[in-house]
């Protein structure tokens, strides 16, 4: 027993060592045909000015700043637009999938066809369509339509006031002749790819919320309207907290989904981290660094959404144990 | 039983580590001889920019840049079929000629100073001199670029024209933000719908989108601004000195072709001419072709290809073809533009 242990234990370490080995061989050698090929590597252009505006951002950024703060800035783009879509569609999705589980047959074949047919044409397909849905609809800047007092709808996104910068007073929006100025935006590039992503994972939560209920034996509501709960109750109480230790890791996995989606969003024009780091891939010519940063944020990204969900699901576990 | 598991396992990672071993000095060697090992020619070109290149329905490739990747072919292999044409984005295209999976890359790129110094290559000479321009619908009353204050302005990353665009409104002290799309067909959609008040990129494109893309021709306008220097021509692999001095002269012997009025048709007569240049160019007197490692018909074949430069011009982006473009800056030196090709001597 103990020395197969210790096999085992052996067996992992030279495997460790083998891949570590192989990763060493593979930057190794990238970086010797680099070098030999007169290419300049290495992560300093980070700290260059970057040279290129970015459309639209939450941060302050002036062409000045640095390729590092241009990337920043496109990462909280990239979030800016996964977070709430991560909550509309978890939203949307629960409604969609217990409405597909609902005894009226009308609203239960509308959330089936919402389901299908919001998961089997690509994304990228729904994107360039919300898109020019948007753009193609809307009245140019010039011709805004006035919603509300000084909430502006048009091509250029939707104006709202702001708080100004002197914090004090509101910044209103004002009609110029080319476009709107001050205020707070948001482009119809972001409301297009908030749209888009929502709608689309929605459906696919929507089939996890419905599994999840699905996997929990008809016996626990029909013990739970034995026992004189209201329907409500039973789902609220018993149902839902079982559901959710199934539903919690596939939905993770949609979130996970939606995040790295959101990187579809160079395709209509949102300045999200892949858009930046494109462009700073071709004003430098340092691909295999760009690349590289990509990956290792979404990496990163990835991993505290799993570690997230982990913690959600250690928490819903003690939830269920304790009701 | 771990240990067979284990075993396996090692072998596996052995096995990968060794297959990735030889990329190493994969593409080292002279690459004059490997396109003649291999009897083909492989240009690195764009998806589609018609004009420059682009294929038509038939998938067969034409355009300046292809031209001038015919000449170079016919020039080293004596055979311009041989020609394998690499599509490439303006994300890969560096990539791919760094390593080695094509011998030059005609794509429209600006030589600049980072890429010339910094990427592993080398621009060789200019086939077209480009500058950035834009596209204004004509409702907006603008005549000049200095009147895009606070304007979107939409426009295709991967390219210098973000660079350009920053410093030049920059310089002006105007803010403009700029709609950056992936691809040319959602930036024209997005600009045509109406989602920015410009549309910016070399000013050789715009004509062109303006008369083949525009939904009304007639409803925009290119602002008379070039707001950068684009100048654009072939770019090859550091550390290969014979291989960039051959891709540079088969432009030169084009461009010099067109100066001393040799074109594809009076080829054969201007072989029994009396003038020395000529006589050079074309191997009927001295051997040119023997510094660059090719034998004495390698401009001859060249200009019986594709033309000399004048003829490709035209052809491709000048009268003869839908863009119309004026030669502008890219006639003759002595016709008052900036082609002016080294004596070849």
């Amino acid at each position: 027993m103990n020395s197969r242990r210790w096999q085992g234990f052996a067996a992992q370490a030279v495997l460790a060592a083998g891949l570590l080995l192989l990763l060493w061989l593979l930057l190794d050698t990238t970086a010797a045909n680099l070098h030999e090929r007169g290419i300049r590597s290495g992560f300093g252009f980070l700290r260059e000015p970057a040279g290129f505006a970015i459309g639209e951002s939450l941060l302050p950024f002036d062409s000045a700043d640095s390729v590092l703060w241009a990337l920043v800035v496109g990462l909280i783009n990239t979030l800016r637009v996964a977070l709430p879509a991560v909550v509309v569609s978890t939203l949307l999705g629960t409604f969609i999938g217990l409405g597909r589980l609902s005894p009226n047959l009308l609203l239960r074949g509308l959330c089936k066809a919402y389901v299908e047919a919001l998961r089997n044409v690509p994304l990228l397909l729904q994107l360039l369509a919300w898109y020019f849905v948007v753009t193609d609809l809307l009245p140019a800047a010039s011709a805004a339509l006035e919603i509300m007092p000084h909430v502006f709808l048009s091509k250029s996104g939707l104006f709202m006031p702001w708080f100004g910068g002197g914090g004090a007073c509101l910044d209103l929006p004002v009609r110029g002749e080319m476009t709107i100025s001050g205020g707070a935006s948001l482009t119809p590039e972001f409301l297009a790819l908030l749209l888009g992503l929502s709608l689309y994972t929605a459906a696919y939560v929507a089939e996890t919320v419905r599994a999840g209920i699905l996997a929990v034996p008809r016996g626990q509501s029909e013990a739970a309207l034995a026992l004189g709960l209201s329907r409500v109750q039973s789902f609220r109480l018993v149902l839902l907290p079982q559901a959710l230790r199934s539903i919690i890791p596939p939905l993770t996995n949609q979130h996970l989904s939606l995040a790295k989606n959101a990187s579809l969003a160079v395709a209509i024009g949102y300045p999200d981290l892949v858009s930046v780091a494109n462009t700073t891939l071709n004003q430098t010519g340092r691909a295999a660094e760009c690349i590289a940063l990509i990956m290792v944020v979404y990496l990163v990204l990835s991993l505290l959404t799993a570690w997230f969900s982990v913690w959600l699901e250690r928490r819903t576990g003690h939830w269920a144990e304790r009701s | 039983m771990r240990l067979p598991t284990f075993a396996h396992r090692l072998r596996a990672t052995i096995a990968l580590a060794a297959l990735l071993l030889p990329f190493a000095d994969a593409h080292a060697g002279k690459t004059l001889e490997q396109i003649r090992q291999r009897a083909q020619l492989v240009c690195g070109v764009s998806t589609g920019v018609i004009g420059f290149s682009s294929t038509d329905s038939q998938g067969n490739w034409s355009g300046l840049d292809v031209d001038v990747c015919r000449a170079i072919a016919a020039a080293v292999l004596g055979n311009a079929g041989k020609i394998k044409y690499v599509p490439l984005t303006s994300q890969q295209r560096f990539t791919a000629l760094q390593s080695g999976d094509v011998d030059v890359l005609l794509n429209n790129a600006t030589w600049t100073l980072t890429r010339d110094a910094s990427l592993g290559l080398h621009f060789t000479t200019v086939t077209y001199y480009d500058g950035q321009g834009f596209l204004v619908p004509k409702r907006l009353k603008i005549s000049s670029a200095r009147q895009l204050k606070n304007a979107e302005i939409c426009v295709q990353s991967g390219t210098t024209t973000e660079k350009n665009l920053n410093d030049y409104f920059r310089m002006q002290g105007i803010k403009i933000k700029p709609v950056v799309f992936e691809k040319l067909e959602t930036a024209l959609k997005a600009f045509f719908s109406g989602r920015c008040q410009a549309y910016t990129t070399d000013a050789s494109a715009l004509a062109f989108i303006r008369s083949k893309e525009a939904p009304k021709p007639d409803d925009y306008a290119v602002l008379p601004e070039l707001i950068s220097k684009e100048p654009l021509g072939p770019v090859v692999r550091r550390g290969d000195d014979e291989w960039f001095a051959i891709v540079k002269w088969v432009v030169f012997a084009l461009i010099e072709a067109e100066e001393y009025g040799i074109t594809q048709a009076n080829l054969e007569q201007m072989k029994a001419s009396t003038d020395p240049v000529v006589q050079r160019l074309l191997g009927s007197a001295e051997d040119s072709g023997k510094p660059l490692g090719l034998d004495r018909e390698w401009a001859a074949r060249a200009l019986k290809t594709a033309g000399n430069y004048g003829e490709i011009f035209e052809r491709n982006v000048g009268d003869g073809s839908p863009r119309k473009l004026p030669r502008g800056l890219n006639a003759q030196w002595n016709k008052g533009g900036l082609m002016y090709a080294p004596p070849i001597r």
